[in-house]
């Protein structure tokens, strides 16, 4: 018998490869960036964005789509600097209910059939809006311990590396491997089929929701301790940057079909794409349509694939 | 001497001879002092030096105005070898984490000195204290930033709002009606200048404040505000502005069929030119003022200067560009269609600022 790698397996590998690729090309162009110093530097943002692209990831694997998830996020952010700060215990009731809102948003979704992209853009203006509420100004300070942790300096691996392996492991053990994943992925996968097997299709989103909140609100919080600030507008641009990060890790708009690990392959993907593109001289002006080329090249390859993976099956 | 062995890596180190000694007693203050009066610029200290300009926005007349005039200045200055780069980069979105991105990039390209104009005042902090401590120079201007190590080139907001109070009450003695009109929401520039209004309604009481919209400074939404909150108002003898929006008030309140109260101008090319029109064929009578988009090319200069090893304190104050009933027609022959009223800094102009605020 011939090994074949399982599709899964495939699908990982062109996020992967991508990432490689664009690693590779850093190191030929800067080669001072092959130190700890310098992938300290390129990776630091991206575990917040990671946690993001994940949050989005749960999400997805329900069959919705989350419009909400920057401001969401830059909410968390105000927060962080601010009532986590001067009253760690109110700041985190916050958050947990934060997070509470995400899961009767997913129950009330589920419940009343609602297009999720249509009440998660109207709740990106009411986050926006409890983000100006909470911090007018920009401003605010990262508690020490979050400032602690994204500030460390482990012996063997720049922290943002270490952090995305870390974050990537974790979520691939919760959804891809436990029964609560398999249950969530169903959802996406055939609601009508988890129903009949008994399950709650209202509890399995609401659950979905809660777990995106979490790793949301963890994002916003290693965003502050990476900035050492907030502002209200701090990562509106994660919402498109987060969907961005699941489809180029392989994952699917429909069926329940994702990756943890490549929506973190992914999100760091998109991360150095932005430095290529400002190491090549690429001029500003020009540099989201490059982005969006990369992106639609990566897409391109994916496909090529998803035609190879089929003529495998059928052969 | 310097530039031979590599100036990168010494105007570093001097760099950092610079922040040691200002952390340093007091006991040194005189004696930079000293060194700074005494020091002419040497050619040779920056001529290896790359100079970054991380820019967060760019979608107005004013910012293209700004990026218009760091290109005019320092492309001579590359020319004549003063530094070896100055690239303007400017980030798509408007967002601090993709602008806090590029600065990383720009620490990890080595540059020796990053001119910033922030997207936030605070959220840039982080990266900027990494660019300090990898021993770069930062400035920033306009958009300016927090983090203690960086030098702020900044503009007292707050001042140019209290001013048009102050001209009013020159103008208009007995007082009476302003209508304020105020910028972007939530935006700290807005706060700024609008708290300096109210100072100035307080320190000078026979004005009072009597409606107050938002222009978002573009001529167009300020006309429709303006237009939508008149008739519910008393008869107005001022309106006090941000900028960006006294052409579309006048066209508003003269649609009106009003008397034209003293609107404060912006320096903008349409409301001089409005202005202007008014003055010849009425004597209309007003001020403008606005903050010259040039303050990037001082920001520049500044940052040569610290890499050359000028003692610089850490806040600098730059000057509005005010437009006088005198001034007008030499300001709008010299401003661009559609764009903003400028100045320019050379290398003396901007040693003239730093020794002023010595």
């Amino acid at each position: 018998m011939r090994w074949r790698p399982s599709p899964e397996a495939l699908r990982l590998a062109l996020p992967v490869m991508a990432l490689a690729a664009l690693l590779v090309s850093v190191f030929v162009m800067r080669p001072n960036v092959m130190g700890y110093n310098g992938l300290h530097l390129l990776f630091k943002l991206g575990i917040p964005i990671a946690l993001a692209t994940l949050a989005q990831m749960v999400i997805m694997s329900v069959n919705d789509l989350d419009l909400s998830m920057g401001s969401f996020v830059s909410f968390v952010a105000c927060v962080t600097a601010t009532w986590l700060v001067d009253a760690p215990l109110i700041g985190a009731l916050m958050l947990a209910g934060a997070i509470a809102v995400y899961a009767a948003l997913g129950m009330v979704i589920a419940a009343r059939g609602l297009p999720s992209i249509v009440v998660t853009l109207g709740m990106s203006f009411v986050w926006a809006g409890l983000a100006v509420l909470v911090l007018p100004t920009p401003g605010g300070t990262a508690p020490g311990w979050v400032a602690a942790v994204m500030g460390a300096r482990p012996a063997l691996m720049p922290v943002g590396i270490a952090g995305s392996i870390l974050i990537a492991v974790l979520a691939h053990l919760l959804i891809m491997r436990s029964s609560f994943g398999v249950l969530i992925r169903g959802v996406g996968g055939n609601e009508r089929s988890v129903s009949r097997a008994g399950w709650s299709v209202l509890l399995a989103r609401g659950a979905a929701y809660a777990t995106a909140a979490t790793f949301a609100v963890a994002s916003g919080i290693t965003l502050v301790g990476l900035m050492t600030s907030a502002d209200a507008n701090i990562a509106l641009r994660y919402t498109l940057l987060s969907i961005a990060g699941v489809i180029l890790g392989g994952g699917e708009f429909t069926g329940g079909r994702v990756s943890a690990i490549g929506a973190v392959v992914g999100a760091l993907t998109l991360l150095l794409a932005g430095s290529f593109l400002t190491f090549l001289n690429v001029p500003p002006d020009w540099q989201i349509g490059a982005q969006g080329m990369i992106l639609i090249l990566i897409l391109a390859l994916r496909l090529l694939l998803v035609r190879l993976e089929r003529r495998g099956a059928r052969a | 001497m310097e530039a031979a062995t590599g100036g990168a890596h010494n105007i570093r180190a001097k760099a950092r001879t610079i922040r040691e000694r200002e952390m340093n007693a007091k006991t040194l203050m005189l004696t930079s002092v000293a060194l700074a009066f005494s020091a002419v610029p040497v050619l040779a200290d920056t001529s290896g030096a790359r100079i970054a300009l991380s820019n967060n926005y760019a979608g107005n007349s004013w910012r293209q105005a700004m990026l218009t005039s760091w290109e005019t200045i320092t492309g001579p200055a590359v020319a004549a070898g003063i530094v070896a780069e100055a690239s303007a980069f400017t980030t798509a979105e408007n967002q601090a984490t993709e602008q806090a991105a590029q600065i990383q990039n720009m620490i990890l390209e080595g540059y020796d000195a990053i001119v910033i104009n922030a997207a936030s005042p605070s959220a840039l902090n982080g990266a900027v204290k990494e660019a300090c401590d990898a021993g770069i120079v930062v400035v920033s201007f306009d958009g300016i930033v927090t983090e203690p190590c960086a030098w702020r080139i900044a503009v007292d907001f707050k001042e140019m709002g209290r001013g048009q109070v102050e001209y009013l009450a020159g103008v208009l003695p007995e007082g009476g009606n302003l209508l304020e009109i105020r910028g972007l929401a939530g935006v700290f520039v807005d706060d700024e200048i609008s708290a300096g209004i109210h100072e100035g309604v307080a320190q000078f009481p026979q004005f009072s404040i009597v409606g107050s919209v938002h222009g978002d400074w573009a001529q167009d939404v300020a006309q429709r505000a303006v237009a939508g909150i008149l008739p519910s108002l008393p008869e107005l003898v001022g309106v006090v502005t941000q900028g960006g929006d006294g052409y579309g008030a006048a066209q508003a309140i003269a649609a009106a069929g009003r008397d034209m109260p003293v609107i404060v101008m912006g320096n903008r090319q349409d409301e001089l030119l409005w202005w202007s029109e008014q003055k010849a064929a009425n004597g209309y009578e007003t001020m403008s003022v606005s903050i010259a988009p040039g303050v990037s090319t001082l920001a520049f200069w500044v940052a040569q200067q610290i890499l050359d090893g000028k003692e610089v304190p850490k806040d600098l104050v730059v000057p509005f560009l005010s437009i006088s009933q005198d001034t007008l027609d030499a300001s709008l022959a010299t401003t661009p269609e559609g764009g903003v009223a400028n100045v320019e800094y050379t290398l003396e102009d901007a040693v003239a600022v730093i020794d002023g605020a010595m």
